[in-house]
């Protein structure tokens, strides 16, 4: 391996070792986004009494394989009068945040593709950025219920991200930087050194916000379906419906990882006795998975207006009284237990 | 006061200022904060993960069925191999879907015999007033019900159809019969 990098030029061997480190990124994501999809059917299908997927393979362990292959032979269908190059954009500009903000992610102490300083921002960056293609998607749609839907989607994905973002602000605080290795570094020391205990509220009003952000049941008015059937990708069919699938999965990972980052110590080993690893990241990203599942199999859907209420008055004025009592005690003797 | 309907619990009691009703309020404000409602409600399902799965996996799994099952119809035979049927089209005549059709001669032995005898399953719908009308038990309505055709007609069943049907699952048929005998 090292040979054939060192005898390219040096511009040709970064891009091609990024590139590679890229795909080692982005392949393992793919795939768990397609058996999210398989796990999402078979929990709540469990939590319903029923069985759901077990007959492509065993356990039905190929259902996402065939999905896939359904969709990619289906027709993609351009609805008259629809904008072309907007429609086939929209897809696009959804799902590319929804992977590039994997770049900042610390894997493990050394495993992150680009440790930058401002890692933080950089995530709340490109996860703002998906809001265009919903916006992008339902007006190009040219059907009123896109339209509607990607209103409400956006309207909603604004507001809630506020609430995210002053919690994270309580994260910052408590790390006093913005990369992500080092906001994990902070929380070393076992389990109870993990920020998820000073700052409780914020991790449950993070958590709600991101299901919120990520249209996940309940808070799934874009794509209510008695009302405005699909919501903002009513239209889409094919692979662009599935682009629109993956994006929402892509982001609910993106989610639970940034929280397992911030709030329950990254790879760190919740116990002095074991060692740290990946293995630990990806176990608290899939319990918080879980409970992404086990919302949509338990609550029903918001109405809009509730779901204004909640994050306009309710989760914003909590996050702002959380993080003025965590600078408060910050200046007290016990600011040890918000480091 | 707020509009919203989910805390119409709080709005029914605002305006009422005395003590009472003041810890009502706060008490149904740390509920919803606490999210109390909505932690039940997910150790509800929480449970049911772990409940027993009531799904019948189907071509595997059959579900019960009664004797009187009315699925597709049978002509049967006697047990020498004479057919029932002696035409006498009571159940032409008594079929609401006008499913059946029946034609009949006679035959050498100076008996009434069917010479077609279509049932057009497409139409009928399997209310058992055939098999009851039947004098001779001919016609029947089994327990089969999945089966299917890939062309047009393929439904319309005819009378070899019919008494193969009938040969294949005499037993069953029989053994049907014979429960239902003492109620009929």
């Amino acid at each position: 391996m090292e040979n054939i990098f060192t005898q390219l030029p040096e511009i040709f061997s970064t891009t091609l070792w990024t590139i590679l480190k890229i795909m080692a990124i982005v392949i393992p994501l793919m795939i768990s986004v397609a058996y999210l999809t398989y796990f999402e059917r078979r929990v709540i299908g469990f939590m319903q009494g029923r069985l759901g997927p077990n007959r492509v393979g065993y356990f039905g362990l190929l259902q996402p394989i065939a999905d896939a292959l359904k969709l990619m032979f289906k027709e993609i269908i351009h609805p008259t009068k629809s904008n072309n190059l907007l429609f086939l954009l929209a897809p696009v500009l959804t799902i590319a945040p929804a992977f590039a903000a994997w770049a900042v992610i610390p894997f493990d102490a050394e495993l992150v593709l680009s440790d930058i300083n401002a890692g933080l921002l950089y995530v709340l960056a490109m996860t703002s950025i998906a809001v265009y293609g919903v916006i992008i998607a339902g007006w190009a749609s040219n059907s009123k219920y896109a339209f509607l839907g990607s209103l409400r989607s956006a309207a909603q994905i604004v507001s809630y991200e506020i609430a995210m973002g002053f919690t994270l602000v309580g994260v910052l605080m408590c790390a006093n930087s913005l990369n992500l290795g080092e906001i994990v570094i902070g929380q070393s020391g076992g389990i109870l050194q993990w920020y998820i205990w000073p700052l409780f509220p914020l991790f449950i009003i993070y958590f709600i916000s991101a299901v919120a952000e990520t249209n996940r049941a309940p808070f799934d008015v874009a794509e209510g379906e008695s009302e405005i059937v699909a919501g903002f990708h009513v239209e889409y069919s094919g692979m662009a419906f599935a682009v629109f699938f993956l994006a929402e999965y892509a982001n609910m990972i993106l989610v639970s990882m940034l929280a397992a980052l911030m709030f329950l110590g990254g790879w760190l080993s919740p116990f002095d006795f074991f060692p740290d690893g990946i293995v630990w990241l990806l176990l608290k990203v899939a319990f918080l998975l879980f409970f992404f599942l086990w919302f949509r199999a338990t609550f029903p859907r918001y109405r809009y207006d509730q779901i204004m209420r909640l994050g306009w008055k309710i989760f914003i004025p909590i996050t702002i009284f959380w993080i003025i009592f965590v600078g408060f005690m910050m200046q007290t003797p016990y600011r040890e237990m918000f480091h | 006061m707020d509009n919203f309907c989910w805390v119409y619990d709080a709005n029914t009691i605002s305006g009422d200022v005395s003590l009472k009703n003041m810890f009502k309020k706060i008490k149904y404000y740390l509920k919803s904060l606490t999210l109390y409602e909505l932690i039940i409600g997910l150790g509800l399902t929480g449970r049911y993960f772990f409940s027993k799965k009531i799904t019948i996996q189907y071509p595997e799994e059959r579900t019960p069925q009664s004797p009187r099952f009315r699925g597709l119809h049978a002509l049967r035979r006697y047990p020498n191999g004479e057919e029932r049927c002696i035409a006498c089209k009571l159940c032409e005549a008594v079929c609401p879907a006008m499913a059946i059709t029946i034609k009949s001669e006679m035959r050498e032995d100076n008996t009434r015999r069917t010479t077609q005898y279509d049932i057009d399953l497409t139409k009928c719908i399997f209310c058992g007033f055939c098999e009851e009308s039947c004098p001779v038990d001919s016609i029947v309505e089994t327990r089969i019900l999945d089966y299917h055709g890939e062309e047009r007609g393929d439904l319309v069943y005819t009378k070899e159809m019919l008494l193969k049907v009938g040969d294949k699952y005499e037993d069953q048929i029989a053994k049907d019969r014979k429960e239902e005998e003492s109620y009929r």
